[in-house]
């Protein structure tokens, strides 16, 4: 039996050869998944990673802990049956923009929606990698990839949005280069009872390099990020200049703060049920030029999809020998014949 | 209810047909005929049948709903080729069915629903029962509404309405009565059905009571006539069961006997819904139901569930089957247990989703991309969906593998007695997860057993860490491998695996100096059967035999095919099986179709028997 105590990150790296380009934002994640995961006092055999296909699918290869990779888009599916069936593993969840919001997007929905006890993380590089550089369904209109050499038509889907529609109780986004904002986010997710969505803006330095570097960047950051801190007055800028308020007809806006007062500015509530706060929240901004909200959108504490179900399937099944079994069998009218 | 002094006929089985409007009653009617009959101890085997549309326009032939049971004093295997008696309640039901009747089939019609608009509806120009169309059959005349409504004027506060609905109780008091069926069962459970809506209950039971007494009272009805107790039914308890019933029991059992919780994932399809539905009232047994997002998603939860060693099992027809191919595929490269049903239907596409076929034993066996191995197993008979069941978990378990289990619309919906099974009689089934208790070697998550199947160390198992996946793995290691000499071994060990699954040998009835062997799979079981016997009674010898694995075949499969000069190859497809068998064995044989959504038939069969006889 593995302790807990004294786990370090040594315990989470598996053995296999990290193949992922050069630069990869996946590089930094993956760091910080290992670093934080001693944290959860969570033994590595209880811990499952699952994903789907792309870059971020090949993560759970690099985990020391349990892991399937499956097949496009069903890590939603495969973590919700391995939910159905076990409470006592922490599940979680790696997938791409492709993969989790394209042909996965039906099974996103749907986890979001029963809130499994699963967190998801979502690498989104606005691009497809694995496959060389096609649009992908978060890529920004006007994109000029190999599949869309006049630029992208189509509008790109903001994941947060689809996820709070989905009714998700917790959403969160992050950066893969932020070392202290990423593990906080991760923890969040972690401690959330149900499903946790966590966004993490990814660079691809070979076909979308650059994409977020107007957020990775930290001489930009402050300029660029809306910090989400529960709280605390929604306020950024290099100066604090900058803030939301609320509009006239109910939406949010950034404004100057100069320009509001104090008491104009939106506190950052999390925790509140009703979603409109949060959903505003994730209109907000630009995602290709800044500035963006950075943070916990949404995490309201909610009982998770069957919660109790597992143990009372374990406790009735348990109890079921041969002669339930056969009262089952012979069940209604019978007749014997001699 | 009152002795009837009328004279008796004995006859050693009949076939009844319940025919009317899809909102009559009739499966109903036929069900509670059913249980009746099977009381008795008559053997029986019933096909319900019913329009795809929820509510066809009423009166019209696309919504006919009928019941037929076949009820014998021997052991028979069929529903039956055709009716000795119709219960017609309106003129469509007449016109959808009078069409396959033999010469001298009794017919009763509700004459009060031939009026000119019901006639008109059907397609009648003319109302069949006055002019000399029926001269033929025997057509008795009765005016079920007219004495449903004079029934229930004894019943305080009915309208004609209530009295209406209660038609088919009418009809099925009068048949009782025809065949000298008991209707306390039928009392008892109306009494339990309406208890808390006494005038719809007394309703009901008037109707049934006048359609009984109706019998007795009038000289319409010639004769009664009598069925005997079947006397060649092996000794047990017995009870009556479609398909879905036991198909869910086999699922439930295998999962007792496993010590694994099952979980069922499945996306509402008909005709496999029932098995969801079933399922879900059985929390009882550790049973988790998931009503997944759409096929994919139930493919991939009953994964997940099997992944964390839980029985994942999930149920589906016709294109859920197309969808699931993908996860069934990664469940061949995991080796992970996984068992898929298929309750066939007709296609392609949505096809005849109320019609049976059973089309999907290629796809069973080849629909997926890659070389990938699936065992498939498939039911012949409703009560045999039990014992296909739990041997589609012993194999996806012991063999670690996805198992696809064929069964049909047919056996889902139709009912036979069932001897049931003793629990204690049933084997245990070992998961066998791996352990790994030695630190300082790595765990190896592809090394295989005796059997060849892979170590299978569940999450929580502390140092057996790994990753499955699509990706091929290397042998032993279950590393990322793209090396093509370990891609082919992995190849051959999953295809031996598979093709070294234990399975019992194919058992032949045969006659002495039989020269025809009839071979089918899955539902053809009971006309096959039927067919044979037939021809038997001619005293024409013939062998029969039929397949319950399909892959891997039974070890002495390509034996017995060269044993017999003909083999006959009955199916309700384009000839899949004997197409397979040609490849497979090089033997020519005879195959025997009929894509009419319906079962085959014993009167087709003798005949298909008949002209393979070797001169």
């Amino acid at each position: 039996m593995t302790t807990t105590a004294g786990l370090t990150k040594a315990d989470f790296q598996s053995t296999q050869e990290t193949r992922w380009c050069p630069g990869c934002g996946d590089y930094s994640i993956l760091a910080a998944v290992q670093g934080f995961m001693p944290e959860l006092g969570i033994p590595p055999e209880r811990v499952v990673f699952v994903t789907g296909i792309g870059c971020a699918g090949r993560f759970s290869y690099y985990m020391n802990t349990y892991g399937m990779h499956a097949i496009h888009g069903r890590a939603p599916a495969v973590a919700t049956g391995l939910a159905a069936a076990r409470d006592d593993l922490s599940i979680w969840i790696v997938s791409g923009d492709g993969d989790a919001l394209s042909i996965g997007g039906n099974h996103l929905i749907h986890a979001l929606r029963r809130n499994v006890p699963i967190k998801i993380l979502l690498f989104n590089n606005r691009i497809y990698g694995l496959t060389k550089g096609q649009a992908s369904p978060t890529s920004e209109l006007g994109k000029v990839t190999k599949s869309t050499p006049a630029g992208s038509i189509e509008a790109p889907v903001d994941a947060l949005s689809l996820a709070l529609g989905a009714g998700a109780t917790f959403v969160a986004r992050s950066i893969d280069r932020d070392k202290q904002h990423l593990p906080d986010v991760l923890r969040a997710a972690a401690e959330h009872p149900g499903a946790a969505f966590v966004e993490i803006l990814q660079n691809c330095p070979v076909f979308n390099d650059g994409a977020f570097d107007h957020v990775a960047d930290k001489q930009q950051a402050a300029e660029h990020r809306i910090p989400l801190v529960h709280g605390r007055p929604i306020i950024f800028g290099t100066e604090q200049e900058q803030c939301v308020v609320r509009a006239g007809d109910g939406s949010l806006r950034i404004a100057a703060a100069a320009d509001v007062g104090r008491e104009a500015i939106v506190v950052h509530d999390a925790h509140r049920h009703d979603p409109s706060l949060a959903f505003a929240l994730s209109r907000l901004g630009d995602l290709s030029r800044g500035p963006v909200p950075i943070g916990v959108l949404r995490s309201v504490p909610t009982p998770a999809w069957g919660e109790g179900l597992v143990a009372e399937n374990r406790r009735a099944h348990a109890a079921a020998g041969d002669a339930e079994l056969d009262a089952l069998l012979s069940a209604g009218d019978t007749w014997s014949v001699a | 209810m009152g002795v009837t002094r009328r004279r008796k006929e004995s006859r050693e089985r009949v076939i009844v047909r319940f025919a009317g409007d899809s909102g009559d009653g009739m499966q109903l009617a036929g069900g509670q005929f059913t249980s009746a009959t099977a009381t008795v101890g008559n053997d029986l085997v019933t096909l319900p049948s019913f329009p795809a549309e929820i509510r066809a326009p009423q009166g019209t032939l696309a919504g006919v709903s009928s019941f037929q049971i076949h009820f014998a004093s021997r052991d028979i295997a069929t529903p039956g080729d055709t009716p000795n008696l119709l219960v017609a309640m309106n003129p469509a039901a007449l016109q959808a069915n009078v069409g396959g009747l033999e010469p001298g089939t009794a017919i009763i019609v509700n004459e009060d629903a031939f009026s000119k608009r019901n006639l008109m509806k059907a397609g009648y120009e003319d109302n069949p029962l006055d002019d000399d169309s029926l001269e033929a059959f025997q057509v008795t005349r009765v005016p079920m509404t007219t004495l449903c409504q004079r029934a229930a004027e004894a019943v305080d506060g009915a309208s004609s309405r209530d009295a209406q609905k209660a038609r088919n109780l009418f009809a099925l008091g009068l048949v009782c009565w025809m065949y000298d069926r008991p209707t306390d069962g039928t009392e008892t459970w109306i009494a339990q059905k309406f208890g808390g809506q006494p005038l719809v209950r007394d309703v009901n039971l008037a109707a049934l009571r006048a359609g009984y007494t109706f019998g007795e009272a009038t000289e319409l009805i010639g004769a009664r006539i009598e069925v005997a107790p079947a006397t060649d039914i092996p000794p047990g308890t017995y009870r009556n069961v479609n398909g879905t019933q036991t198909t869910s029991m086999g699922l439930v059992a295998a999962s007792v006997k496993a010590g694994l919780p099952l979980t069922l994932a499945a996306y509402p399809i008909t005709p496999a819904s029932e098995l969801l539905h079933t399922l879900a009232r059985r929390r009882d047994f550790g049973v988790r139901t998931v009503q997944a997002e759409d096929e994919i998603a139930a493919a991939g939860i009953a994964l997940g569930a099997s992944f964390g060693g839980g029985l994942g099992v999930t149920a589906t027809s016709g294109p859920g089957m197309d969808l699931k191919a993908e996860t069934i595929g990664l469940a061949a490269m995991l080796e992970l247990p996984l068992v898929i049903v298929d309750v066939q239907r007709a296609g392609p596409s949505t096809g005849m989703p109320t019609k049976t076929e059973q089309s999907d034993l290629l796809l069973a066996l080849y629909g997926r991309h890659g070389e990938s191995p699936v065992p498939v197993v498939a039911a012949s008979t409703p009560g045999n969906c039990f014992d296909a069941a739990f041997e589609a978990v012993r194999i996806a378990l012991r063999y670690r593998t996805p198992v696809i289990l064929l069964t049909d619309l047919f056996l889902a919906n139709s009912s036979e007695p069932w001897r049931i099974p003793s629990a204690a009689d049933l084997p245990r089934i070992d998961p066998a997860f791996a352990r790994h208790d030695d630190p300082d070697a790595p765990f190896l998550p592809y090394a295989r057993d005796e059997v060849g199947a892979r170590a299978w160390a569940i999450p929580g198992t502390p140092g057996a860490q790994h990753v499955i996946g699509g990706l091929e793995k290397a042998d032993r290691t279950g590393t990322i491998s793209y090396d093509g000499v370990n891609h082919a071994r992995m190849t051959e060990l999953r295809a031996a695996k598979v093709a070294g699954i234990e399975v019992p040998d194919v058992v032949v009835d045969a006659d002495e100096g039989a020269r025809v062997l009839v071979l089918g799979w899955g539902s053809t079981a009971g006309a096959t059967r039927a067919g044979v016997r037939r021809v038997r009674d001619r005293g024409l010898p013939v062998a029969r035999a039929h397949l319950h694995h399909l892959n891997p075949f039974p070890a002495n499969l390509a034996d017995v095919l060269r044993r017999y000069e003909r083999v006959l190859v009955p199916e309700i497809n384009s000839g899949q099986l004997a197409q397979l068998l040609r490849a497979r064995y090089l033997v020519d044989v005879i195959s025997h179709t009929r894509m009419e959504g319906q079962p085959l038939l014993a009167g087709a069969m003798e005949q298909a028997i008949l002209e393979a006889m070797p001169a």
